[in-house]
Parts: C-alpha cells; structure tokens; sequence
C-alpha cells in the first residue's frame, strides 16, 4: 500500500478509546460515589451512636432540643408512605387509562400532540409544582375541604401524582406498543372487541413494563424533594387522614440541612436518612430493572 | 497457477451452531471462483472470516488456518491492513450515508490517504472500474444513500476497490438489483480479473456458471464438492447432491 | 337469521367499548387540563410585574421588588457548566455502552448503573455534592461544586438520549467501514455520530431544561438566597462564587421572605416555567425537523 496512517492520527484514536472505556464505566463510579460520600458524612454516628430500633420504630424526631435529642424517623416515614400511597393511587389507574388511549385508541395525529404535552408536564420543574401546591392547591383545597390548613398529604399526593402520571405513562406506552401487532390482529380475528382485546390479550402480555413504570412512579415520588417540601406543611406525625399535614424524609433533609453545624449528630443523622432514601430507590430501581429484563427473555423465545 | 488463498480445516461455531464444520481448499491467484449452496450454508461467514470482519460478531469461535500468499491472516497484527487487501461487496447495497465522492474515498481516507488529487484520480479510476462514473460523475457531492439500489450497489463496488484490493469477495451482490445491472456489473468482475483474485457467492447457480473459472459447492457447512466449472455444471460432477443442486431438484 | 345480521348482543357489545373508549379519553384529557389551566392561571397573577426589566433588575426593597437578574444569570451558569462537563462524558459513556461494550456482566452493570443514576432522589445528589464536592474536594459552595452535582445528576438524561440515536445507526454501515479497513473509532467518529448528532443535541437540550429546574442539588452545594451582582453584566460571577439561581429563588421567596407581592414568585415560576418549556418545545421541534430529512 503506497500510503500509511499518520502516527499521530494512531495516538489519538488509542486515548480517545480508552477516554471511552473510563467514560463508559463513569456510571458505576458515581453511584458508588454517591454511596460513599454520603455514608462517609454520615458514618460517625451510624457506627458509634446509631440505635437502629429507635432509628426506625420511634416517632420522636426532636434533633434539635436541648436536653434530649432524639432521631426517630418512624414518623417522617409514615409521611413519605402517605403522601406517595396517595399519588400512585391517583396515578396509576390515570396513567393506565392514559397510555391505553394513546397507545390503542387515538389517531396517530392526536397521539403525537398527546405525547408532546405529556412530554411538557413531565419538564415541569419540580420547585415549579412546590410553588403551585402552596399558592393554588393550598388555597382551593381549605376552600373545598373546609380544612384548617390546605399543606398536607392531599395536596402533596396529588402534586406527586401529577408530577409521577409522565413517567407512568411514557413506560407504558412502551410496553404496550412492544406487544406484536400479530396479538392484536389474532385477537380481532377471533371477533372480540376491541376493549376484550385490550384486557384479555394487552395488559397481560405487557405486564411486566406496566409494572416496571408503576415501580418507577413509586421510586420518582419518594425521592421527590422539593414539590413536597412546599405543598406537605411540615408537621411530623403519623398522618390520621389526607388532610393531615406531614413531613417527608426528602424534605427532612431539604428543610434542616442548612440549619445544622457541619459534622454535628443532627447532621450526620440527616445523611444517614439520605443513605436510607439512597437504599430505598436502589432496590425498586433494581427491581424494575429486573421485571423489564424478564420482559426481554420473554420476547426473546417467542 | 499458485494458490492466493489457503484454507484448511476451518471451523466456525455460533455459540452452539457449528457454521462451518472443516473446511479445506485453495483459491488460486486470479481465478474467479464461485460458491454456491442453499441459504444457511455457510458462505457468507467464509467471507466474514477471509477479512476477520467475524471477530465483531460476538460469541464466534473459530478453529483452522486461513493463509493469504502463505501468511497466516489470524496472526497478522494489523487487522485493518488484512481488510485493505480484500474488498467486500455484501448482499444489500450499502451507500454510507455521506457523499457519493465521499463514499469512494472513505477506504483511502482511513488508511492515510488525504491528498485531494489523488484522491480525485482513485474516485475517478474506482468508479469506473464499477461502471457508474459516467451517470454521477455532474453530482459526485450528493449523498450516495439517495441512489437507486442497482447504483448503490455499484457504489459498494467501487469502494471495495478503493484500496486497490488483492481479492475481492462479492456476496450474493445480485439479490436486490435488477438483471440489466447485474449483467454490467458481471462484464465489470471479467474485467477484473486479469488483476485481481474474486470470491464469489452467489444465489444464482447460472450466474457461477457463466463467471466463474471454478466453483465449490457449499451444503450445511461442508464443501460437496470443487471443480472446474465446466464439470461441475455437466454429468461429470461427482457427488449426486451437487447434480441435484445444480439441477434444480433442491435448494 | 342472517349471520351477519347485528343482534342486540353486539349492540350493547358496542356501545360498551365506546363507554370505555370516552372514559379513557377522559383520564387522558384530566391529565392535561390541569396542565393548561395552572400555566394560564399563573400567567395571569404574574401578568402585573412580567416585563423586560423584571428579568434584567436586581431585587429591591428585601426581595418585595424589582427582578430576578441575579438569579437568572446565576441559572445560566450553572447549567452551562454543568453541560460542559456532562456533555463528553454523557456521549463517550453512551459511545462505550453501544459500540465498544460486549453483553457482559459490566456491561449489565453498567446500565444498572445509569438507571439508578437516574433513579436517586434529587436530596441525595445533593448531599453527595456537599460530601464529595464542597467538602472533600475543598471547593467550597460555588458555582463550580453545584455545576458539578448537576452534572452527575444529569449525565443519565445525555447518556440514554445519545445512545438512542446511536443504536438507531443501521448496522450495514458499520459493516461497511470494517470491511473497507476502518477501524472501529474512525467508524464512529465518520458514519456513526454525524448520523446521531441530532440525538445527542437533543439530550444537551434536555439536560439544560433539567438543571435550570432542579432546586434541590444546589441548595447545599452553592446556590444562595441573595447575592449582589451588576446588572447587565453577562460575567459577573466567578466559577468559585455563590450565586444565585431562579428555583432557588422562587423557594425562597415563596416560603422564607415574608411580605413579597404575590406578583413577583408568580412572575418568577412563569419565568422558570417558561424557560423551560420552551427548550422542551425546542428539542421537540428539533427532533420533527430533524425526523424529516433522514440521511437515509
């Protein structure tokens, strides 16, 4: 051959590969990164003073008083639980009856504005819906409910509903769609309706992804911070109904962080709290994960 | 005649599926030899292992020797100059989504090559050599993917002979273009003889009939048979399947 | 009777799927209403103060007056910077994941990664900002360590766009350029990302309306309530200053300034609300275009 790569242009394509491979890995890293660097702030305490039992079952979270501090966040988690039971049962059943519309029933035109506005919702920031939680819903909901105060697990569960109905919608109408065009046409074929179509043949070949995006519509609003943090009230107590206010473990750390010294147990009570979010969105992440790869295996047999 | 291309015992396994169950011939320099034999025999994957392209099909395990003028391609380090030396033509024409003039100088363009006239002067001989100079010689800067398929196929020709290749594979070049430009582009592969050795598969038994010097009948990974191919297409072919291939009986 | 004859079973059968097509539609639209009614809503309370000098003053009067240019400049540098870093590596990490990674168990690993990336809550990243970045890195609260925190917590958004539009590459044309002697990076970087550029652009656009939404990942790590800066002047901050940021702003005097005219956070979500939306509706427009004339 009368001509040669230059050595130069050899050089860079070496670096740039290996540039890749450490990019490429860069995920892993920073997840353990995150998991390190919380648990290094937190790990004083977690090791020497931490009492897991109380930690968990006690509902007395007075990290600030002077005698005797105390970190139970039993309280804390009833209102994270509360407020996301509330939205996924808001969310769910609309995201369902959403992707099934936009999935099975309307024309292509439609569907295509239907999934940009959803697209919009899904971009709202999450301070966004705070501010509409606190100064609309606030307002409506002591007017409606004839509520001493509007700040509570109604208001937020329906803001985590509105904010987790994009995502819900968006992976359910994936598993709808990767469901074959034969199923349907085999279905109709045999003279079914439409609807027996759907509920027979559908939503049973594409369980899996719908229960992955409700899995990740759950991971989205316990991790949510901001949105709660405005439209919850902040009031730690184990809520009696929805018009109770509560308090968030996201807006925990949210609302106290900033007003505690850096290294102090209150401090570093906050991050193992975050080390506890941390953990709880890792498992319904890896969970999710697994329920789409059995989608996968299946569809690769068939 | 001295052999270009030796292969001996070649075995290729998809993870469980055997391809390619020992092979063992030789390909002379500057003959054309056909191949022929039904869908999933193995062809295309001799190709894939004639220019290494099959190390980027994962889970391929490969067994024997392939040597080009006696030097053994597995342990040529530099693979990318093995692929230089064969041009590949694959079944569906392929105009990379760049220029057509791009296209042709791609191949010189990633070994080195980036002086403009000569580069002129490789696009100008290649696509000629390929029959197509003269209906896109007025838009050399349009993009080659927006050729018709017979076109583009000449196109995939000329960039495999971009980098002056020493043998040049065709796999089943005719399947999705018409017969007048499959007929151009046989006269083309005539004509390249005389300076090159070519490999070629094909799905139509008369078309290794009317190119080939000899030809090898390939069935479930196994070489039937290799002859002349005067006597492979007569009486005189040894092996009943390959008479009944040939014959049209199956296949 | 005729077999084709509709008896009353079909009837109702229909008039059943019809019910349930409406009622579907419904849900569908109470997803969406909301979604217009609360914009036009705020638009109208934020209608007295929206002007061109709200968004180039500074505060006034303890926040109760004046603009958001502070904050406003703030937000664009820390989405910015917060691209700059997450751009290359978001694109060589989605290059690895689609052209250089085998199926195997980093592989796999790798992508569980980038989905629990995505998956942290929001008040993580940004403690793991405080803990890895202002503190353990010794950058202080800045610019720079919440740029950064924005980046980790965006990377995923850049990572899957990108590697969408990659996978959409037909196969052939890399086969083309192996067979003809490229090697796998000069594949890449001639047929493969010229032909994805539009996805990658797409996740930048992306990434830019997350980091200008996201509060919490800056509150701790560099973001402040109030911070003095020329108006006007495009560089007023430096990478290793405070500064301030729109959702932190609308936090902040929506809960912790009392006394503000309810005018100015409305105007000031309307800002944020807008800003955003309207890279949304960029990218969108970006991606019909671009859908438009394929290569190929």
């Amino acid at each position: 051959m009368q001509y040669q790569r230059g050595r130069w242009s050899r050089v860079i394509e070496f670096l740039i590969e290996w540039l890749i491979r450490i990019s490429g890995i860069s995920a892993i890293l920073f997840v353990f990164g995150i998991f390190f660097f919380v648990f290094k702030e937190g790990a004083g305490f977690l090791v020497t003073k931490w009492k897991p039992i109380e930690f968990f079952t006690s509902v007395e979270w007075y990290p600030t008083s002077l005698s005797n501090k105390r970190y139970g966040i039993l309280a804390i988690i009833a209102g994270s639980a509360s407020v996301t039971l509330l939205a996924m049962m808001i969310a769910i059943p609309f995201s369902l009856g959403a992707a099934v519309f936009i999935s099975e029933f309307c024309a292509p035109k439609l569907k295509e504005v239907l999934k940009v506005l959803i697209e919009f919702l899904a971009a709202i920031p999450s301070v966004v819906w705070g501010f509409i939680g606190l100064m609309i819903m606030n307002p409506l909901i002591i007017k409606i409910f004839n509520a001493p105060i509007g700040l509570n697990v109604l208001n937020g569960g329906i803001i985590l509903a509105l904010m987790s109905i994009p995502i819900i919608v968006s992976i359910s109408e994936d598993a709808l769609k990767a469901v074959p065009d034969s199923y349907r046409e085999a279905a109709i074929a045999l003279g079914v309706t439409k609807w027996q179509m759907i509920y027979r043949v559908l939503i049973p070949a594409a369980k899996n992804g719908l229960l992955a995006g409700g899995l990740l519509g759950v991971g989205r609003s316990i991790g949510e911070t901001m949105a709660v943090l405005l439209a919850t009230g902040h009031a730690v107590q184990i809520p009696n109904g929805p018009l109770d206010s509560v308090r968030t473990l996201t807006a925990t750390i949210a609302a106290e962080l900033g007003e505690t010294e850096q290294g102090a147990d209150h401090w570093q009570v906050l991050f193992i709290i975050g080390i506890f979010l941390f953990s709880i969105t890792f498992v319904i992440n890896l969970i999710a994960y697994l329920v789409v790869k059995g989608i996968r295996i299946q569809a690769g047999d068939s | 005649m001295e052999p270009k291309i030796e292969i001996s015992s070649l075995r290729v396994k998809y993870g469980s599926k055997e391809a390619l169950k020992g092979l063992s011939f030789q390909i002379m320099k500057n003959e054309i030899l056909g191949i022929i034999g039904p869908a999933q025999s193995g062809k295309t994957t001799l190709l894939k292992v004639v220019n290494r392209t099959i190390e980027h099909v994962p889970g391929v395990e490969l067994n024997g020797m392939v040597s080009i003028d006696g030097v053994d391609i597995f342990k040529m380090r530099d693979v990318h100059a093995l692929r230089r030396r064969v041009g590949m033509v694959a079944p569906l024409p392929v105009g990379l989504p760049l220029s057509i003039y791009e296209n042709v100088a791609f191949a010189p363009r990633t070994g080195g090559m980036n002086n403009k006239a000569k580069l002129d002067v490789i696009v100008e001989r290649c696509l000629t050599q390929a029959a197509l100079w003269d209906e896109v010689k007025d838009r050399l800067h349009t993009l080659g993917t927006k050729l018709s398929g017979g076109q583009q196929q000449r196109l995939t020709i000329a960039r495999a002979l971009s980098h002056n290749p020493e043998i040049l594979c065709l796999d089943e070049f005719s399947i999705a273009i018409d017969p007048v430009t499959t007929m151009r582009i046989e006269e083309v592969l005539k004509e390249l003889r005389s300076s090159m050795t070519i490999i070629l598969v094909t799905n139509l038994v008369q078309q290794a009939r009317r190119l080939a010097d000899r030809t090898a009948f390939i069935l479930n990974g196994e070489l039937v048979e290799l002859a002349e191919t005067n006597l492979l297409f007569s009486d005189q072919a040894v092996d009943q399947r390959t008479k009944d291939y040939v014959g049209g009986i199956f296949g | 009777m005729h077999p084709f004859q509709e008896t009353i079973h079909s009837k109702s059968r229909q008039r059943k799927e019809t019910y349930i097509k409406g009622l579907f539609c419904c849900m569908t639209i109470a997803i969406i209403i909301p979604l217009i009614l609360i914009i036009g809503y705020m638009l109208h309370e934020a209608s007295p103060v929206l002007s061109a000098d709200f968004l180039l003053k500074a505060p006034e009067r303890g926040m109760k007056a004046g603009g958001i240019w502070p904050a406003l400049l703030g937000t664009i540098y820390l989405v910015m910077m917060s691209l700059i870093v997450a751009a290359p590596i978001g694109v060589m990490a989605a290059i690895y994941l689609n052209e250089y990674a085998g199926d195997n168990w980093l592989t796999r690993t790798v992508n569980l990664a980038v989905i629990n990336l995505a998956g942290v809550p929001s008040i993580v990243h940004a403690l793991f900002g405080l803990g890895a970045f202002v503190l353990f890195a010794g950058m202080g609260k800045s610019i720079l360590a919440a740029s950064l925190t924005l980046a980790v917590m965006t990377l995923p958004v850049i990572i899957t766009s990108t590697k969408e539009s990659l996978a959409a590459v037909p196969m052939a044309f890399r086969e083309a350029c192996w067979n003809v002697g490229a090697t796998k990076w000069q594949t890449i970087r001639r047929v493969v990302i010229p032909n994805s550029i539009s996805g990658m652009l797409t996740g930048f656009i992306l990434e830019v309306s997350r980091a200008a939404g996201e509060t919490a990942p800056i509150m701790f790590t560099g973001a402040v309530f109030y911070k003095a800066v020329e108006e006007g002047n495009l560089f007023a901050y430096n990478l290793t200053d405070q500064c301030m940021a729109l959702s932190m702003h609308l936090f902040t005097i929506s809960t912790q300034v009392p006394g503000v005219p309810e005018a100015i956070p409305f105007a000031t979500a309307i800002v944020l609300l807008g800003t955003v939306l309207v890279i949304n509706a960029f990218s969108i427009a970006f991606r019909i275009y671009l859908r438009s004339r394929k290569r190929w």
